[in-house]
Formats: structure tokens, sequence, C-alpha cells
């Protein structure tokens, strides 16, 4: 479906009756019917329950169609099915849910279908305290299923963020014939704030890139130009296969050839990898002359942000630097403040997982210290502040 | 509920606002917490960290919270519910005054109301349209009625 003035208002209209105050869980689904999600299939669970719920009320009345599913996988599943006739297809969960979808998010990697998935992360690991926050599945959404892949994943530290990045979200996996994952957590989730729905001009959408050629002439999987191929969507008349299995470009299997193996998951990795510079969105602020930098993602941030604040106000040059997009890592920013300043203070909402990619991207030279924190507690401003003046 | 109408009273009036919760006593019982931060600047910490005002309905919400109270900040009180040796509290028969309204359940309004004329961190207006438009229908005037209640309550100096 292509989102067109008429059907943004019809969303609109939906949404925004005395929307003015509301969770992050309600922004995602804001954000997925703005960038023309119509189909949501997935399993309730704390703290993403209410997306689930949203998109059950809104979804029926704009043409949409929501499932209700008898687990995760089997969601992922869904979405990916749904995606392959052209739909765009989102579902959302928690820790325990993303576990479960972990074999269906590498076969949407394999058989490049654009999907969107949101953790609500919790406080695991198993089902773990299902009423708190964390951020301790950043490192399961880079390797969580088999075999080599690349992913992107975007994390939003505010209510209005959430919707705007959900629509980054759909566009990412529009684009680049991948899973896209919004790595969120249960604070922001349950959080409200103040939103802005975007007016349709201020906003952009990409939708797939349909073959331009002849059904005869079309192979599902060769690129035109570059690495990512045209979708031919299930049902438009053009002959397509797909399966998870390594396949040649022309989807049939084939599974026993290294080359068409090594062709085939050298590309799906580097139409990501080779882009990370132009994925890589961060927030950067007081770097210029700091001599200590606190690097954040998520909720985190907002502590963080407050610690640099309080100490700039004091005179101690601190600088932020906050990752928006995760995955791939933005290792090019990450390295250059690196070889700038003395000290760089991770803090995150688990026991220490992006730091690896922190202290991998900044070498040797430069003290990397982590500020680990679990038990669903946010950090307090206080404790980063130490940490950064120490 | 009362923090969700707080924060959309203060959009309404163009400020910032953040609220978090505990998540749960609403379904599964139990004491319940709504932390509400409101500013005509960016927010950046969404939690509070020294309150300016902290509203205890429960002996164990007054019990737990009264320590992060600012020396300079107020704390308001349902007077029947809350024992307390502090001086300085406001000390008020919410739930009382809803029951001479013959709602026990609009003893949150009477509050906000209350609140609203103690602080004054958002406007009548605002968190009157709020109200009207988050309440049940056929609760609209009295839960109306709770507000201005509480409202003049305070502005008699009680």
């Amino acid at each position: 479906m292509i989102l067109n003035q008429k059907e943004y208002n019809k969303v609109v209209k939906t949404i925004s009756k005395n929307k003015l105050f509301v969770q992050g869980d309600e922004a995602y689904a804001y954000g997925a019917l703005l960038a023309g999600c119509r189909f949501y299939a997935g399993y309730p669970i704390t703290p993403a329950t209410e997306t689930a719920e949203m998109m059950s009320q809104l979804l029926p009345r704009i043409g949409g169609t929501f499932v209700q599913m008898e687990d995760e996988i089997a969601s992922m599943g869904a979405i990916i099915g749904a995606s392959l006739t052209g739909v765009k297809s989102m579902t959302v969960t928690s820790g325990p849910g993303f576990s479960l979808m972990q074999e269906n998010i590498g076969f949407a990697c394999m058989t490049e279908s654009p999907c969107v998935v949101v953790d609500v992360q919790r406080s695991g690991p198993s089902t773990g305290q299902p009423t708190e926050p964390s951020q301790g599945d950043i490192m399961q959404a880079r390797w969580g299923s088999h075999g080599d892949y690349e992913i992107i994943a975007l994390c939003p530290n505010s209510v209005q963020e959430s919707l705007d990045l959900t629509i980054e979200c759909f566009n990412l996996s529009e684009k680049y014939r991948n899973p896209v994952l919004l790595m969120t957590d249960g604070e922001v989730g349950h959080m409200r704030e103040g939103i802005t729905i975007p007016d349709f001009k201020e906003y952009e959408i990409f939708d797939r890139k349909k073959p331009t050629k002849p059904p005869a002439d079309y192979i599902p999987f060769l690129p035109d130009k570059g690495e990512i191929p045209q979708i031919a969507d299930f049902g438009c008349g053009y002959h397509t296969y797909i399966t998870g299995l390594t396949h040649k470009p022309n989807g049939l299997p084939s599974t026993d050839d290294a080359e068409i193996h090594t062709q085939l998951v050298n590309r799906i990795c580097r139409k990501i990898s080779d882009d990370v510079d132009q994925l890589s969105k961060v927030e950067e602020l007081y770097l210029d002359d700091a001599e200590s930098v606190v690097i954040s993602y998520g909720i985190t941030s907002r502590a963080a942000l407050y610690a640099v604040k309080m100490l700039r106000s004091e005179g101690i040059k601190v600088g932020y630097l906050r990752l928006i997009t995760i995955w791939p890592f933005p290792e090019k920013i990450v390295r250059k403040i690196g070889d700038s300043v003395k000290k760089i203070v991770v803090p995150e909402m688990n026991r220490g997982q992006i730091i690896h990619k922190v202290r991998e991207s900044v070498g040797n030279n430069t003290e990397v210290l982590s500020l680990p924190k679990i038990g669903g507690v946010m950090h307090s401003p206080q404790e980063i502040a130490e940490m950064l003046k120490e | 509920m009362a923090g969700l109408l707080l924060g959309e009273a203060a959009i309404r009036d163009k400020k910032q606002a953040v609220q978090t919760q505990s998540y749960g006593p609403e379904s599964r019982g139990g004491a319940a917490r709504s932390e509400i931060v409101i500013s005509d600047q960016q927010i950046d910490y969404p939690k509070v960290i020294e309150a300016d005002v902290l509203v205890a309905l429960s002996q164990p919400a007054f019990d737990k919270y009264h320590s992060i109270v600012k020396k300079t900040g107020t704390i308001i009180i349902d007077a029947d519910l809350v024992k307390c040796e502090i001086d300085k509290i406001y000390s008020v028969p919410f739930t009382k005054m809803a029951d001479s309204l013959g709602k026990k359940v609009v003893a949150n309004s009477i509050m906000l109301g209350y609140l609203q004329a103690s602080t004054e961190a958002i406007s009548i207006k605002s968190l009157e349209t709020t109200l009207r438009e988050k309440v049940p229908e056929h609760t609209i005037e009295l839960n109306i009625e709770a507000l201005y209640r509480g409202i003049d309550f305070r502005k008699k100096g009680k």
C-alpha cells in the first residue's frame, strides 16, 4: 500500500482524537500507521501490550488487518508472509517473545523480506521482571539468529522519537529489504509525553522498489544495480520463489555450492554494512572541547544528558554522544571521539553490552568505563556524573 | 489517572510534561505511583529527583515517598487515610468530601482541584477540559463539581 494524502488523512482522523499525551507503546502504533503499515501479527506481552491493543483498535478502522497469533515465532512468520504480498507489516514484543522470534528474523534476513520488529525490552533473562525496563537484548538484536547476517536497529529515547523512528524503521526495511528492529524499553514504552503528529509533507515514506522488467525477464534475487533486488509481491503476476535455503539469483535452492552461498550471504550483509555511514544516526552535544564523554542510547541517554548539563554548569568539560542507530554500529563516529578524549563512560541497563563495540572502536588509547545497571531501575544523573568526574 | 490528567493539562498549557508510573496496580491491586515532571523547558530526566509536591492518599505511599520532597516542598495527604506527625502538611479530607458528593471515586478530582490551586503548575481551564474528555460521560458533571470543590477548599485557605 502506498500512503497518499487521502490515506494519511484517514490515519490522522483515526488516531488524533484526544491524543495529546501518550505512551511510547501508543506512539509505535501511530508511527507504523503513518508509515503505511496495514498488517500486525503478535502475541501480547508486558510491557508491549498497549501497542497490540492500539493496533487491534485502529487497523480494522483503516482497512488493515490485526491478527493475534498463537506465539511469537508464528507472529514473525505471519508478518513475513504478509510483507511478501506487498503489505507493510509489523510485530511488537518484549524479551521472551524476541527470543522466540529469532529463527524467523534470520529467515526474513535470508529471504530479504522487509518487516519491522519492535522490542520493548524488559528485565531478563527468561521471564525475569515482566514490568521492569531493561536494555538487555542489545547484543541479541545483533546476533540472536544463527549464521552470518546484518541487522538494522534503532533506539528511541522519547515518545515523539518512538513515533518518528517507527516510521524510519519502515522506510529502512523497505529500502534495504531487511527486517529492521526498534530496540526500545519498558520505560519509554510506558512513559507518557506530548507528541506532534507530523504533517503529510513533513516526513518521508520509502516504498520498496518494484520490478521494472517484464515478468519473463524478472530474476527475483538479481539486483539491477547495487546490492538490493527489486521485489515482485506475491500475486502481482510475476514468478518468484522464497526459501530460507541458500538460493540462486532465480530464487531456487542451491545448497552445496560454496560460490553461490558466499555471493548471496556477502551481498545480504554488504547491502547494510557498506552503508553504515548513511545509516549512522547519532545525537552529539558538547563534544568540541570535551575531555570525557558519555556514550548512551535509549532511555539511559536522558539521565546521561542531565548529568552532562549538570557538570557543564560547574565548568567541567564533558560531552554527550547518543546512539540512535545501534546496529550497524556507528564505529567511525565513536572512533573519532576516542581519538580526542581521555575517558568514555558507557551507562547501560544491562551488565555491559554495547561497551564491547565501543572498546573495539576506540582501541587501547582511551579509557572506556562501563556503568551497568540491572533490576529495572534507571541510572540516576548523579551516578553518571560521578563516573565522568572521577 | 490523576498523573495522566495533569500531564495532558500541562500540554494544553503549552508546557512540557513527562509522566512515568509503577506498572500494574490498576489491574493487579496494590499501591499505585505516578510521577510527573512539568516544565517550561525540555525535560531531560523523566523521573522526579526531588519533588516539589507529593500527594499521598495512603499510609504506605506517604511512608515510602515523603523523604523525596524538597525542604521547601508541599505534601498533601488525605486526612482520613494518612497519619503523620510533620507540621507543615496539607491534610485534606478528600475521601469524606467525595462521600458527601455521593461517589467516593471522585476523591481524585477533588484532589486534582486542590493540587491545581496549591501549585498553579497547570491552568484550571486546561485541567477542566482534560477532565471532561477523559472521564466517563455520565460522570462529567459530578467530576467537574468535585474539581471545583477541591479548588475552593484550597482557596478558602484550608
